[in-house]
């Protein structure tokens, strides 16, 4: 399955990426080249075999409902471009 | 136990211009998971904290920050399934469900697309005595909230509190088995009271922790019949997404109106475009969300950072071993044990407080007086000052201690009342405050024999008049009350002066 032009622009958008128009057509080449690696291990007849999702053998880990964790604040805001009043403040979303 | 039996209700039927049109609807319930912590981390689920304090790195999406999953969470979600008789998974998966908003840091939100937890079950929603509608539940889903955005504090900003952003919630899932507006609130309220029993949700709509999406199509009569024997989608409409909604009155308008839209294309010859519709309480309308269309792309995929989830039928069983009692069996064994009547036990069912308030009074007593007693005088009382019943000034050990005293024929039912009202304000040993205050009604018949015979000698005009109209002997029965200081039993008063008078 090749990834057209348009395609290329439309992943872009979805993840908030900008492209340039210029770079689109190597974008959806490289990404091409990508699905065509995966449809050559798609030939692998694996019917019957348990998906792995793991190398190791582990269960999934476990925390207890206890709150061990918050009222930081003044850490989590200090990235934030623009804070008020303990919020992180972000250009007027309009629904 | 007593078995209850329904038959099905009629579905709701829309007059159109042209012709009949009924409704099918499906919904989604996102019900925040009651727990002390969030689904993947440590931070504080409680509500109406400082903004952006009951968040952890990982709920702010900081780099290289790992989710871990709260089991007690996984437990509360099992616990549902099992509520609402559904298949439990032992294993399920987290995906991962890709979008970009600002209430939402981490870009995606941690849902299972692929395999929920809990799989097929079923709700019974009562539409009347005898009648339910059987609401089958396709799936439940763990996934994380997301955050607050806060519009109306600045007018070029928008605010984002992420206090919620993490916290637990589960997406149950319907089949498209709702007839009608009347029906979807009721399936909301059963859904809510299963889960309020249950502990797994607070069911709070105003601080939504309980909120719906409702699809709505609209179909000819027939139609829905032939979807239900073949499960085949096409034989139904179109259908529109209505979502976020946490009242149940605008659950029902929004339904009522997105219904007569659809019709009202139809019937002009249009078509109705699958989409995702906001509800305007305001202007009772619903409008399309057309800003939340592309973003349907949601690229899911299985979420790297987390293995599988599985867990032990031992496990399950465990808190199958734990279930309480759930709304439809309480309500059967009321009426089974208490002779309560349909009506009744809905009431008393409604909330597990109230439900275990009478429980604990009626038990070892007559069922139906205690009902009454629960329902018209404690409910009226405690509904006139706003009060709830676990702030009831009564306890059910005082209440019943006033029903004794009436069983006994200790009191009569007006001193009850007198006494109801004492115990109310001032507290107190129910028994200790009739003696106390002379509360006794007198059914020794020989001293009420005394006060009859002397009421009847000292008005002979009455006497007259009672003998030529045996309805006004409530005359003397009245005074005779009020001679014995309202002490004197009614029943023997009345028996008595008929007698006397020879009515």
């Amino acid at each position: 399955m090749a990834i057209d032009i348009d395609t290329a622009r439309k992943v872009a958008r979805l993840a908030r990426i900008r492209v340039e128009d210029a770079d689109l057509p190597k974008l959806a080449e490289q990404l091409s080249g990508i699905l065509g690696f995966m449809e050559q291990l798609n030939e692998v007849d694996v019917t019957g075999v348990e998906p792995m999702v793991s190398v190791t053998p582990m269960r999934l880990k476990r925390r207890a409902d206890v709150v061990t964790d918050g009222n930081i604040q003044a850490q989590v805001l200090k990235n934030a471009p623009d804070a008020r009043e303990g919020f992180f403040a972000v250009p007027k979303v309009v629904e | 136990m007593l078995d209850l039996t329904y038959t099905a209700p009629t579905p709701k039927v829309i007059a159109g211009a042209r012709h009949d049109w009924e409704l099918v609807i499906g919904m989604e319930i996102h019900a925040q998971v009651s727990s002390n912590a969030k689904l993947f981390s440590g931070a504080s689920t409680a509500f109406g904290a400082e903004p952006n304090s009951n968040v952890s790195f990982v709920d702010c999406a900081m780099p290289g920050m790992l989710p871990v999953i709260n089991e007690f969470c996984v437990e509360q979600a099992v616990r549902t399934g099992l509520g609402l008789k559904a298949r439990i998974n032992l294993v399920s998966a987290f995906d991962r469900k890709n979008y970009f908003y600002p209430d939402l840091p981490q870009g995606y939100q941690i849902s299972q697309l692929y395999h929920p937890i809990v799989g097929e079950g079923e709700v019974i929603v009562e539409m009347g005595p005898g009648i339910a509608r059987r609401v089958r539940i396709e799936r439940i889903h763990l996934e994380q909230d997301a955050g607050k955005s806060i519009h109306d504090m600045d007018p070029n900003l928008s605010f984002v509190d992420f206090n919620r952003t993490g916290v637990a919630l589960m997406e149950i899932v319907s089949r498209p088995d709702i007839r009608g507006p009347e029906e979807a609130a009721a399936y909301v309220t059963k859904l809510r009271q299963i889960l309020r029993y249950l502990g797994t949700c607070d069911g709070n709509m105003q601080n939504g922790n309980l909120r719906a999406d409702v699809n709505v199509s609209v179909c000819r009569p027939g139609a829905y019949e032939k979807y239900q024997a073949t499960q085949d989608f096409s034989h139904l409409g179109t259908r529109c997404e209505i979502k976020n909604m946490n009242s149940m009155r605008f659950i029902q308008a929004a339904i009522e109106y997105e219904a007569r839209r659809q019709i009202a294309i139809l019937e002009d010859g249009g078509e109705v475009v699958q989409e995702t519709r906001l509800y305007d309480p305001d202007r009772n309308e619903t409008r399309s969300m057309r800003s939340k269309e592309e973003a349907h792309d949601y690229r899911y995929f299985p979420d790297p950072d987390l293995l599988p989830l599985e867990i032990e039928q031992a496990w399950v069983d465990d808190i199958a071993a734990r279930m309480p009692e759930l709304p439809d069996a309480k309500k059967a064994r009321f009426m089974a044990d208490y002779g309560l009547t349909d009506y009744d036990a809905n009431v008393l069912t409604a909330e597990l407080d109230a439900a275990n308030y009478f429980d604990a009074v009626a038990r070892g007593r007559d069922g139906k007086m205690a009902a009454n007693w629960v329902i018209n005088e404690l409910f009226g009382r405690l509904k006139k000052e706003g009060h709830d019943i676990s702030e009831s000034p009564v306890s059910a050990a005082q209440l019943g201690g006033i029903i004794d005293l009436i069983a006994a024929g200790t009191i009569s039912g007006k001193m009850a009342k007198d006494l109801f009202e004492i115990v109310y304000t001032e507290g107190g040993d129910p028994a200790q405050i009739a003696e106390a205050r002379g509360m006794k009604q007198v059914t020794d018949t020989a001293a009420i024999e005394a006060a009859v015979d002397e009421i009847i000698a000292a008005n002979p005009e009455q006497v007259a008049k009672s003998k030529a109209n045996p309805k006004l002997a409530g005359w003397f029965t009245g005074q005779v009350i009020k001679a014995t200081g309202g002490k004197a039993n009614p029943a023997t008063v009345n028996a008595l002066v008929a007698k006397k008078l020879g009515l």
